[in-house]
């Protein structure tokens, strides 16, 4: 199948010429995908380039490095208010301020990287969780934040406006090419960074601390990068992801957004930033448009209504929403624990030696 | 004042060990920490107002039939969820318990909305006594101390005498042996989560009659739980019973001085324990061998 035939072809980003052209035929569809799609679903598509952003980050830490992270929406949040706050308070430009804000969120990916040490599997989600609530609760508790009743995005200005260097963003196409060339930029970053030295290092730490500690990797170095890494990741989303909403509260930020995020990586397939961005798709639609109406999905929906209406409450049927979910989270694990990476694998392999 | 905010701290501390407890039954059996542990209490709190409401049973039928469904509920999760998966990862366990968590909370609120509810227990918060002068104590306060202690005592007799007790310790040192001695290790786990889901009912019993009834109302008492559980250590029960006491009052008294930020006290509690003793006070410390 793909043999690797020298060290260089193991580490170029685009594997193979197939590989090349697909990604630029997707590249030219998103950039023209404005065109041919109604305005409501370009809002749609651009929480699903902020989530792909941070899913790539957190497959980094997740999928790559083998720990664990509950408190993603944590990282999510610093983004979101740092960009805002920079902006309003202090008028930042937002290129400035989007990648301060990023910063301090790896900065706090680190201090979380510390404990990460010397915990390991069930301890570290609910260390990680236990920080994600607290960034939730401190947001929620601070004047400076907004408090309980959120705050409100200024206009995305690009430029500098300070001098006289205006480029406003004020519908959401304008923001979608902003957040896919972002969000570009980010995934090939990552795949970049996977086949360098560090991301072999993480690698390694993945399959077996001990052993890469041995080989000469430094853990504490290399397992709190990855958390910065991942942080950063999540901070720049969660800066944009502030633009796209327009208007958030803590209780945005909360637990099961953190749980989403997890389950993004897991349903795309860990160790792979292919994965990563198809699960960051799947469940973004299946969380934001698909499950969003229960009541008015074609077929099901008036199925799901009667049986509401026979056992359960008609009111509470936007609950289905997290049922699907979790569905979703125990199928996954139980068949097919590589994800949608592993099923596009089996699929590729399928082909590549029919008819055998 | 003091003696107040010791035995208020003590008794919210007892009932974060209960559901510790609960934690800990199944960590110590399996290895598996059990998010979904908040979600099986709310939904059998949630049976529980069910039957109240809608047959009108006396509390005691109710609380009988709760606990029947709380042990249906924790071992139908360990038999469809739990066994299927072949050779899980942690992050896979993780996965698992946390999907079971959000299956629990959206039928939850699919079938009571979300809507807050009063839960009628018999102990009220309001009702004080004063079994000794000096010390008040409401009846709330009584009951959970008393069915703590009782719990304590049954768990330590079920462990030390009967066969399935000893057969769940032989199961959580090696599996395999205790497969060998002929212990049915599927059975084994199937019981320590009926078990597990047992206890994990009364506690969330207990905290629904403090606060209110909605189906999220358990996440931040199992965040508060697991810290106490991580505090004592997640492989002694006693321990854990003793971690949250103490992370009861160390709630109570910061909450006194600053109460604004009570709620974030369990969770940098969680977060320096585990960056200075992970395996807790009571516990060994479980170095990893190559």
């Amino acid at each position: 199948m793909d043999m690797k035939r020298d060290y260089y072809e193991d580490i170029e980003v685009f594997s193979s010429g197939t590989v090349l052209f697909w990604s630029f035929a997707l590249f030219a569809f998103l950039f023209t995908l404005p065109l041919y799609l109604p305005s409501y679903n370009i809002y749609l598509f651009n929480i699903i380039l902020v989530h792909v952003i941070l899913a790539v980050g957190l497959n980094i830490l997740v999928g790559y490095t083998g720990q664990i992270s509950l408190g993603h929406a944590g990282f999510f949040a610093i983004g979101a208010y740092g960009t805002v706050l920079l902006m309003t308070h202090l008028g930042v430009p937002f290129f400035a301020a989007i990648i301060a804000a990023g910063l301090i969120a790896a900065f706090f990916g680190f201090i979380i990287g510390l404990p990460a040490l010397r915990l390991e599997g069930p301890y570290l989600a609910i260390a990680t969780l236990g920080f994600g609530l607290t960034i939730m609760h401190i947001i929620g508790r601070w004047d400076i934040f907004g408090g309980r009743m959120g705050i409100q995005a200024p206009p995305l200005d690009i430029g500098i406006p300070q001098w006289g260097l205006s480029v406003l963003l004020d519908s959401d196409v304008k923001m979608y090419y902003l957040i896919v060339v972002i969000a570009i930029i980010m995934v090939i970053g990552a795949r970049n960074m996977m086949k360098t030295r560090i991301g072999r290092a993480f690698v390694a730490i993945r399959d077996d601390d001990i052993a890469a500690e041995v080989m000469g990797v430094n853990l504490l170095a290399f397992k709190t990068l990855s958390f910065a890494v991942s942080a950063f990741y999540a901070g720049v989303a969660g800066g944009l992801f502030g633009f796209v909403l327009g208007f958030f509260d803590p209780f945005t930020f909360n637990l099961i957004l953190s749980i989403i995020f997890l389950v993004m990586v897991v349903v795309g397939g860990l160790g792979s930033v292919l994965g990563a961005v198809m699960g960051a798709a799947l469940i973004t639609y299946l969380q934001y448009d698909l499950l969003k109406n229960v009541d008015e999905m074609p077929y099901l929906g008036d199925v799901l209504v009667w049986v509401s209406r026979k056992l359960f409450t008609v009111i509470g049927l936007e609950n289905f929403n997290s049922i699907m979910l979790g569905l979703i989270m125990l199928g996954i694990v139980i068949f097919e624990p590589l994800g949608m990476f592993g099923i596009w694998i089996r699929i590729k392999k399928y082909w590549k030696t029919w008819p055998f | 004042m003091i003696e107040q905010l010791i035995t208020e701290g003590l008794a919210i501390g007892a009932c974060y060990g209960l559901f510790g407890v609960a934690v800990a039954i199944i960590y110590k059996t399996s290895d598996v920490i059990n998010f979904g542990q908040g979600e099986m209490g709310m939904i059998s709190t949630f049976v529980t107002y069910h039957i109240l409401a809608q047959y009108g049973l006396p509390f005691w039928l109710a609380f009988v039939l709760t606990m029947l469904f709380a042990v249906l509920l924790g071992m139908f999760i360990e038999f469809f969820f739990m066994r299927p998966a072949k050779d899980p990862t942690v992050l896979g366990l993780i996965i698992i318990t946390l999907g079971a968590e959000m299956l629990l909370m959206g039928l939850a609120g699919w079938k009571w909305g979300a809507e807050q509810k009063d839960f009628t227990f018999p102990l009220s918060v309001q009702k004080v006594h004063e079994p000794i002068p000096g010390l008040i104590l409401n009846e709330w306060s009584i009951g959970v101390f008393a069915l703590t202690a009782l719990i304590m005592v049954l768990l330590f007799l079920f462990f030390r005498y009967s066969n399935l007790g000893i057969a769940m310790r032989a199961t959580q040192q090696n599996q395999n042996a205790a497969r060998i001695m002929g212990i049915k290790v599927e059975r084994v786990f199937s019981f320590t989560w009926g078990l597990s889901s047992l206890i994990g009912a009364v506690a969330a019993m207990f905290f629904a009659a403090r606060s209110v009834l909605d189906p999220n109302f358990m996440m931040e008492p199992f965040m508060r739980a697991f810290a106490a559980a991580v505090l004592g250590g997640l492989t002694s029960i006693p321990g854990v019973v003793v971690g949250g006491l103490l992370l009861g009052l160390i709630e109570n008294f910061f909450g006194y001085l600053w109460p604004v930020w009570k709620p974030i006290v369990a969770f940098v509690v969680i977060i320096i324990i585990l960056t200075i003793r992970p395996s807790g006070l009571f516990a060994r410390h479980y170095v990893k061998k190559v």
